[in-house]
């Protein structure tokens, strides 16, 4: 069996478990909504009810591990995200916030290990790769610490790992990693928790692309990479079109407070745009593919990125983006 | 953030794989590098040198994972070992982000980064070494039967050779990695952090419970300074051959008050061998090699002038005898003039005397001087004296001719 099959069957057993009892559902709403509050403890009492009834629901018991990670309850967290692998060992969340613990830990080869998973399930997760970096250098200053004799003990606590706050946050994103080929029209079909609309399928190129519309699409690309560089989240932000779809479906707002904190965080910032091609679609909306480059004082990536854009308003702006 | 790609990580392994070459390049022998050969069968060289050299190798070549493997099964056994620690680091950030030069992202003081990037080079350089059997260092003549081995000091390198006394030509046995001291060679004075250059035995065994742990496995002090060093005004004293400290496998090649410092495995491996009060040990700048018929002719010559120096002795031909003693000669304080006096005076009171030289150990001196050692068993009769002693003997070359500069008891 693939492993595109596999996954979809864990999502159609998702979704079966929790169409089974709508009293789960709401309780599970209720359980999130007290662990955003910070209630944690009646947060906990509510997500165990949840799982009692329905002992294979992955959301609940991805919640329950995030609510023992916050009451600093390290080792019960990891026997939940871990019994998570078990079950349903095509989803990379669990991983990661696995690693997450055992880095809190100082267990790095644990954690490089649950990341190195994380990743062979989801290869573009970039949160996972963000992460892996992470424990990389981390491990590098520990084997630093040995050559050199140097007593950084007192800062080992600073490096925090990004722990991943909602199940298929990095598995939606259309067409990611499961297979190379994947082209951008097939969007969507094979992650579960999306309401993403196979939009793009009907794609069908338009009779003569402007110079002029190419020019400006560039431009476009060009200024959100310049706005990113130098670190300007608002400009950054304003290439997004109101109607972009959010990766993970994930509400507008939350996406945004995440680019801002990844944008201003790192001292530095360098993304190139790298051999653009423009294309336009029958809606005339622009489809850019192009290498992107990031370079930050903690990580270095590139890979291919697939863009599309609308106009509004003479604006083009970014309606969908992926990696490959 | 729009997600990265998995190839993230090889821009950045290639900058270590330049700052590799770098290293090597910096060095004074960049040319092997470029033509590596597996290393000669005859050759014992340690295991945790052997695989950090060929993880060092990978990483020229652009291996990372299997150079990930050597250095972590190595550090397995070795987690003291320093530098393998600094290049798993720089494995392991490289996968993080670029790094330009090995151990600069290690938050280490320059003096520390350097002393290790040193340690690269130089044991990418001893992966080298091809000892060669037709060849030999040229300072040992001639070893007595009692002197099981020989160790020759190659600074350059940061490499003790060890040799087997075959009665011939000596046999290569084993070469280790050593640190000398931080300012180098040419030990004038006390306190100057260098290492002697010379013809050395070693006299004492200091054991392990004796030491503190920076000595670590024990401790054989040399006899710095011989004779011919005091007669050139040099001081400064404890010159050991020693261990490493529990924590540390091997320190940088030039990191020692002037000690010569092995790894304790290879001390322990060694001390085995060592004869405490005789072993003789040469300390060179760099080795020089020769054939076995140019040492030959050397050691040749020099037994004749023992041998012509006995023979007039003991024919009480005192004005022949003096005539094998440099202008420059002195012992026990006295100049060559005083000494003929003296020794005019002796002679003349005797009706006989009967001289035998037996166990003749010979060292050439390494450096720009022609001067050899000679150290031997010396039975001396007389109408009225009778004495057996270990002789040393320096010998000069004067004027095309082998003259003694220093005698003493051994």
């Amino acid at each position: 069996m693939s492993r595109i099959s596999l996954l979809a069957l864990g999502a159609v057993l998702l979704l079966v478990a929790q169409m089974q009892s709508g009293f789960a559902a709401n309780s599970y709403e209720d359980a999130s909504k007290l662990f955003k509050q910070g209630n944690y403890a009646s947060a906990l009492e509510k997500i165990e009810t949840v799982i009692t009834a329905n002992p294979r629901d992955a959301r609940a018991r991805f919640l329950k591990g995030l609510i023992l990670t916050e009451q600093a309850k390290p080792a019960d967290a990891i026997k939940v995200f871990t019994s998570l692998t078990d079950d349903y060992p095509e989803l990379p969340e669990p991983y990661n916030n696995l690693a997450v613990l055992y880095a809190s830990q100082g267990q790095y080869d644990k954690a490089r290990k649950s990341l190195e998973m994380a990743i062979r399930t989801h290869p573009s997760y970039a949160i996972a790769h963000e992460n892996l970096g992470d424990v990389y250098a981390k491990m590098a200053s520990e084997a630093y610490d040995k050559a050199l004799q140097l007593d950084r003990s007192n800062t080992a606590a600073q490096t925090k790992l990004a722990m991943i706050k909602d199940l298929f946050s990095g598995s939606v994103v259309p067409g990611k990693g499961l297979s190379d080929t994947a082209e951008p029209a097939v969007a969507g079909a094979t992650t579960p928790a999306t309401a993403e609309k196979p939009a793009t399928a009907a794609a069908k190129p338009a009779a003569q692309p402007a110079k002029a519309d190419i020019d400006a699409v560039l431009a476009a690309v060009d200024g959100w990479a310049k706005a990113w560089s130098s670190k300007d989240a608002n400009a950054y932000l304003g290439y997004y079109a109101p109607g972009f779809q959010v990766p993970g479906g994930e509400a507008r707002a939350n996406w945004e407070a995440t680019r801002r904190d990844r944008i201003v965080k790192p001292k530095l910032i360098e993304v190139t745009v790298g051999s653009p091609k423009v294309s336009f679609d029958a809606e005339g909306r622009a489809i850019v593919k192009f290498r992107q480059g990031y370079k930050s004082d903690s990580l270095s990536t590139s890979g291919t990125k697939i863009m599309t854009l609308v106009k509004n308003n003479d604006r083009w702006q970014i309606i969908q983006e992926k990696m490959n | 953030m729009g997600g990265h790609n998995r190839c993230y990580q090889a821009g950045s392994r290639q900058t270590l794989f330049q700052a590799l070459v770098a290293i090597v390049a910096a060095g004074a022998s960049y040319a092997w590098a470029m033509n590596i050969a597996p290393a000669p069968v005859s050759r014992h060289i340690s295991t945790p040198e052997a695989m950090l050299v060929r993880a060092l190798l990978d990483i020229r070549d652009s291996k990372f994972s299997s150079a990930r493997d050597h250095i972590d099964s190595l550090l397995v056994a070795n987690p003291n070992f320093r530098l393998a620690q600094l290049v798993k680091g720089d494995l392991l950030l490289a996968r993080a982000r670029p790094i330009n030069s090995i151990g600069n992202e290690s938050g280490g003081s320059a003096e520390q980064v350097a002393g290790l990037r040193d340690e690269a080079r130089v044991r990418l350089m001893r992966s080298q070494i091809e000892p060669l059997p037709e060849l030999a260092p040229r300072y040992l003549l001639q070893l007595p039967k009692k002197e099981k081995l020989a160790l020759v000091l190659d600074s350059t390198k940061s490499t003790l050779f060890v040799f087997e006394n075959t009665g011939k030509t000596p046999r290569y046995v084993a070469d280790y990695y050593v640190s000398i001291g931080k300012n180098g060679l040419e030990k004038l004075r006390e306190g100057d952090k260098k290492t002697p250059v010379g013809v050395y035995h070693v006299v004492s065994r200091l054991p392990k419970d004796k030491l503190t742990d920076f000595y670590g496995s024990g401790a054989y002090p040399i006899s710095y300074p011989n004779e011919w060093d005091r007669m050139r005004g040099r001081d400064g004293h404890g010159i050991w051959l020693h261990g490493t400290p529990r924590d540390t496998y091997s320190r940088p090649p030039r990191a020692s008050d002037g000690c010569i410092v092995l790894t304790n495995q290879d001390l322990e491996t060694l001390a085995t061998k060592l004869q405490v009060g005789s072993t003789p040990i040469v300390i060179a700048d760099s080795i020089e090699w020769a054939k076995p018929d140019e040492v030959e002719s050397l050691r040749s010559e020099l037994a004749s002038s023992i041998e012509s120096w006995r023979h007039d002795w003991e024919s009480r031909n005192t004005d022949a005898y003096l005539l094998h003693y440099a202008r420059k000669f002195t012992s026990n304080g006295l100049n060559l003039a005083q000494w003929s006096a003296q020794k005019q005076q002796v002679n003349a009171a005797k009706t006989w005397i009967k001289v035998k030289v037996s166990d003749i150990s010979l060292l050439l001196y390494p450096g720009k001087e022609d001067m050899a050692v000679a150290t031997f068993e010396q039975d001396y009769a007389s109408s009225n004296l009778s004495n057996r002693m270990m002789k040393r003997q320096y010998w000069i070359r004067e004027n095309s001719k082998w003259r003694i500069v220093f005698e003493g008891a051994a």
